[in-house]
């Protein structure tokens, strides 16, 4: 069975358990979603499902997409995105899917883009101490040397410099489900996620290891 | 309103007397030992109310045997039963952390109203 969906991260907030404890937990809007488009292995050599989330007017959408759209017989939406699926005939084109295929799933992995953060240097990007602010120690936040003389005669490649921080795809794995609210399309999860409130995130059950099941 | 305020405040919970720093309060707070449960009654003075909405706890001190004793409540926690308004106190201060330094008739604070609280 596909269990991987579209969402869109909402925000924080904080839930009492049972015990009373506070549990932090990320409040995702996940799904609905329409099957666009389906893949399986007789055709293409792999199976997988396309799913679409969110509403777009139709002005607003490119004509060859369009033509996908119209091909496949389903009204245009805004965010697309495949999920290898191996079951993907048990799914129909046109077919909405929503949060309630995480039912009895414990763990699932969300895959966003991380908030960009610029050009940052090596203290905040890789985490290097840095070095003393007084007493004259004339080295505050510099990398420091990246390499000798003679030999290597060179700097490595992958050393650690200052560079773009962020804006990255990155991978938040093995958060619990703390509810789901199919009503609402509400998956609460345990924890942070990547990426700032709105945007977008692909989420997937998780498999006995905590890594994302596809 | 958002989601998330929507979220936050069905988890709010009804009955709460409006008290404030300073306020004599007794809360009812469910204890569990192995599968019973039971209700344990803390009373003392509210000495600092933090947070809002879901988020807000409120810290009690009172004497015991002579021994300050200070309690932090999530107040709405489900293990809170209830809270009660015992008395009204006149302070001046929002937060009265100075109560830790002061001993015996220093602690007295003014009480301005008494509520019905002769069930314990």
């Amino acid at each position: 069975m596909l269990k991987a969906i579209i969402g869109k991260k909402i925000g924080m907030t904080q839930l009492f358990n049972e015990d009373g404890a506070i549990i932090p937990v990320t409040v995702l809007k996940a799904g609905p979603c329409t099957v666009v488009t389906k893949k399986t292995l007789e055709n293409d050599g792999y199976g997988a499902v396309q799913l679409g989330f969110g509403e777009i007017e139709p002005y607003k959408v490119k004509k060859p997409l369009m033509g996908h759209f119209k091909k496949n017989n389903v009204n245009p939406i805004r965010i697309l995105k495949e999920f290898r699926c191996s079951e993907a005939g048990s799914v129909n084109i046109g077919d909405s899917v929503n949060v309630s295929m995480f039912n009895g799933v414990k763990y699932v992995c969300v895959t966003g883009i991380t908030k960009g953060k610029g050009f940052q240097g090596v203290v905040k990007r890789w985490g290097f101490s840095g070095g003393r602010d007084t007493h004259g120690s004339m080295f505050h936040r510099a990398p420091g040397s990246i390499g000798q003389s003679s030999f290597p005669s060179k700097v490595f490649r992958g050393l650690k410099m200052p560079g773009h921080l962020g804006n990255k795809s990155r991978t938040a794995s093995n958060l619990k489900i703390i509810r789901i609210d199919s009503e609402q399309d509400l998956l609460f999860v345990k924890g942070a996620i990547p990426g700032a409130n709105g945007n977008i995130v692909y989420i997937y059950g998780a498999n006995e290891f905590g890594r994302k099941k596809i | 309103m958002s989601i998330v305020e929507k979220i936050e405040n069905s988890s709010l919970k009804t009955g709460i007397p409006d008290f404030k720093a300073g306020d004599t309060v007794r809360v009812h707070q469910k204890i569990k030992e192995g599968d019973k449960e039971r209700i344990q009654i803390f009373e003392g003075v509210v000495i600092a109310k933090k947070g809002s909405a879901a988020r807000s706890s409120i810290t009690v001190r009172k004497l015991s045997y002579g021994i300050g004793v200070e309690k932090t409540f999530l107040v709405n926690s489900p293990l809170i039963d209830k809270i009660k308004l015992m008395y009204r106190g006149k302070v001046n201060r929002a937060k009265l952390y100075y109560l830790r330094e002061k001993k015996g008739k220093e602690t007295k604070i003014e009480r301005l109203e008494t509520y019905n609280n002769s069930e314990v």
